[in-house]
């Protein structure tokens, strides 16, 4: 892992290294979003633990409940169930009733992992999975956004975090547009500077888009993660909003506010990077990374919704397995047809 | 075993098959003309009821309707509507004296075509009431354009001139000002631009306030027989 | 005995042949209309009503129908069923015929009802067959019934329009969108086959324990 590959290297069988262990890659994305997390909480304060810790824990509840009795510690050493639960903490909005983030880490493990066959089985990324469900299930508490934090107010904690199981939050007199809400309805452009460092309001995770990137690059010079997936959905982002800019400048959003709104960086380096549902060849990455590009900027653009980085993925990840067939190399020495 | 597939081959004659099915055809007939017929006048007097009530809430003050239709450049009362001939209610107080139109309008939604019907007095240039009569909205969300009472009261005296336009909540004070329903700004725009589209389509054919169709008795008789 | 026999076919299409939660029948109307309790048990009743008159008629006149054309008389005699349902609906209550729209007619389509004539109803005696169809419209029933009362529970706070909750009561939205009626469906027959489960194993534990007794 330390030294990189020769060019020519000989090997017999068995190839697989051990350096590599579910665990273990699990670790260095929790690593990774380490610092995205603690922006999160720097940004909203004492919610931000509060809703992690309640997707967290409805994620681990979920493994611990539905596992098998007697590999109960096994299922949760691989910290799966942690990262799950994290990763969907971090695309949820702040106020939202602790609840309601319990209820959708339960979910996500439950009918994103467990009912599949467990980890590795999985045809959706959990995390969206429960995000997808908690949309769905509650669309007013789930686009509700919160400002960020004033100063000194750390101990604060918004109002809609503490409704009680099954009900409603109290209307949050203070609430906050996100930028592409705010571009798709009243056609104002946030600046740049806010979306880079995080000073937006958003959902957890997704408002640094910097402390996001530098995660990526970890993750990237661990060799834990497919670089072609988020490179090719950024570029494709990139492209496809400076296409449409071209057409109308106002109307269109500018190819950098693209890529730092919404939740397309927290998206493209750590959901769609998950290995478990993207495609194993390189070719079908760029596939997959080009089609997530498309989907996000179809939906936000000419959709009913701000953001689309969640459905495109989802989307997808349902078209994985074809796209893993399609792109099969070819046994070496077979000719063009393999019929 | 092979004895029995070759008899059941040669079984019924193909004018008994025929003759079974015919009869089950008939009975069947018989049966389902019975029910239409038993059922018809109930089923009417609901829809006319259903489009009564409607008329009667979008109208307030109105007492008796009849349906109009816009031909040869004139809008003439109906007995019953033809084929794909858009048609709008003429509502009149008790005395018979008009009060205003009531016109169905459609259009898309967020997630399905919305149709409503509403109020509109033409003296006054007003919408003076909408009722949402089909609508696949998101429930909790879009279903709001008819749940939530506050945005359906919005429409009880709005003006028209030059066009309705919807805008975000708490800061709408123009009386062709709409409030949006906070989470359903979709929903809500479509709601508007479906009225503005009918009006546009219809306020050409409108006579001019004072010159319209009076309310025929006889018609109103005849319909309420035929209930 | 004779009784016992009713008894039998009766209950059993309550429960272990379950048309939904057992055969996996109907799951149309299953999922479509069963957005609210209410809509859920009038399409019971209707389907109640058609399969029930159907296995009658088709057992009274299983000697008289040809083979070669019975599965057009059945559905002659089902699809008059379901006309005569869909007429009375819209003139009883034409608020829940709206809501139920085209899945009136389909009930004709749903393969439950055929399937009992083809594998009851046309072999068996009348009482029998009455009896037969009795359980499984009432298994149907229960089924739509349990799915309906779950997803207005948790999507409206509500059961046959009646609130549960204090005013707070935020509703699961999904639960009354098509989603909604997958989820549900598929938790209760994980349940069931869960239950069915333990039952089995229950079982085989105590024929082990009287085995090793003997």
């Amino acid at each position: 892992m330390k030294k990189r590959d020769p060019e020519l290297l000989l090997f017999h069988a068995p190839l697989l290294r051990q350096g590599m262990t579910t665990p273990k890659a699990m670790r260095d994305v929790l690593v990774a979003l380490a610092p995205a997390t603690v922006a999160s909480v720097w940004f909203f304060g004492l919610s931000a633990i509060l809703v992690l810790g309640s997707c967290i824990g409805g994620a681990v509840a979920a493994e611990w409940l539905f596992a098998d009795r007697k590999a109960r510690g096994e299922s949760l050493r691989d910290a799966s169930g942690l990262l799950t639960g994290l990763l969907l903490g971090l695309t949820l909005p702040p106020g939202l009733p602790l609840w309601m983030a319990f209820l959708g880490g339960f979910i996500g493990i439950a009918l994103g992992k467990v009912i599949w066959g467990g980890l590795g089985h999985n045809l959706f990324n959990p995390a969206l999975l429960g995000r997808a469900f908690l949309l769905a299930t509650f669309p007013i508490a789930m686009t509700t956004w919160v400002p960020t934090l004033a100063d000194g107010g750390f101990l604060q904690i918004y109002p809609g975090n503490l409704a009680l199981p099954f009900m409603q939050a109290q209307v949050d007199a203070m609430s906050a547009a996100t930028p592409l809400g705010m571009l798709k309805f009243e056609q104002e452009v946030t600046p740049l500077a806010g979306l880079v460092f995080g000073n937006v309001s958003g959902s957890l995770g997704e408002t640094s888009g910097l402390l996001l990137l530098l995660g990526g690059l970890y993750l990237w010079l661990r060799r834990d993660l497919d670089w072609r997936i988020p490179v090719s959905i950024l570029l494709t982002v990139v492209l496809f909003s400076a296409c449409l800019g071209f057409f109308d400048d106002a109307r269109f959003p500018a190819p950098l506010f693209s890529v730092f709104s919404g939740g397309l960086l927290l998206g493209a380096i750590y959901m769609a990077t998950d290995p478990v549902t993207s495609p194993v060849t390189p070719k079908g990455a760029w596939i997959f990374g080009i089609g997530t590009g498309v989907l996000v900027m179809l939906i936000r653009v000419f959709g009913g919704l701000p953001e689309g980085v969640m459905y495109a993925i989802l989307l997808m990840n349902a078209a994985t397995p074809l796209i893993d067939r399609y792109t099969q190399p070819r046994v070496f020495g077979r000719g063009d047809d393999p019929e | 075993m092979n004895t029995r597939v070759n008899n059941e081959t040669s079984g019924p004659s193909s004018m008994r098959l025929v003759l079974t099915l015919a009869i089950a055809g008939l009975v069947s007939g018989i049966a389902i003309i019975g029910i239409y017929e038993s059922t018809l006048p109930t089923i009417t007097a609901n829809k006319a009821r259903e489009l009564r009530e409607a008329v009667f809430k979008v109208l307030p003050g109105v007492g008796q309707m009849q349906a109009l239709v816009y031909r040869d450049d004139e809008l003439v009362v109906v007995e019953s509507q033809g084929k794909d001939e858009p048609v709008i209610y003429g509502g009149y107080d008790e005395s018979g004296e008009f009060v205003g139109y009531a016109i169905p309008a459609a259009g898309p939604g967020f997630q399905d075509t919305i149709a409503i019907l509403y109020g509109y007095i033409p003296g006054d240039k007003l919408v003076v009431g909408m009722e949402v009569l089909e609508s696949r909205e998101t429930p909790g969300l879009g279903d709001k354009i008819y749940k939530d009472l506050e945005f359906v009261a919005e429409f009880s005296a709005l003006s028209v001139e030059p066009e309705i336009v919807s805008v975000k909540k708490g800061t709408g004070s123009n009386p062709n000002e709409v409030d949006s329903i906070t989470g359903a700004t979709i929903s809500s725009k479509a709601i508007v631009r479906i009225i503005n589209e009918a009006h546009t389509a219809w306020a050409t054919k409108l006579p001019a306030p004072g010159s319209e169709p009076a309310m025929q008795v006889a018609e109103t008789a005849s319909t309420e027989a035929g209930q | 005995m004779k009784k016992n026999e009713s008894y039998e076919e009766f209950i059993k299409g309550v429960w272990r042949d379950n048309p939904v939660f057992a055969q996996v029948l109907g799951m149309c109307p299953m999922l479509a209309v069963t957005n609210s309790a209410i809509n859920a048990v009038a399409m019971g009743m209707a389907t109640f009503f058609v399969l029930v008159g159907s296995s009658f008629l088709v057992s009274s006149f299983r000697n008289w129908i040809p083979k070669q054309v019975r599965i057009s008389c059945f559905i002659i005699i089902i699809a008059t069923f379901v006309t005569i349902a869909d007429y009375t609906l819209l003139a009883l209550v034409p608020k829940v015929h709206k809501e139920l729209g085209a899945f009136i007619p389909l009930i004709v389509a749903n393969c439950l009802i055929l399937g009992r004539q083809e594998a009851f109803a046309s072999r068996y005696p009348t009482r029998l067959a009455v009896m037969d169809a009795l359980g499984m419209a009432a298994g149907f029933l229960l089924a739509l019934f349990s799915l309906g009362a779950v997803r207005e529970i948790l999507g409206d706070g509500a059961l046959f329009g009646v609130k549960l909750f204090s005013e707070n009561f935020e509703p699961w939205v999904i639960m009354i969108l098509p989603p909604g009626g997958f989820l549900t469906l598929g938790v209760i027959l994980l349940f069931f086959n869960w239950i069915k489960f333990k039952k089995d194993e229950f079982l085989e534990d105590v024929a082990e324990a009287e085995r090793s007794g003997n």
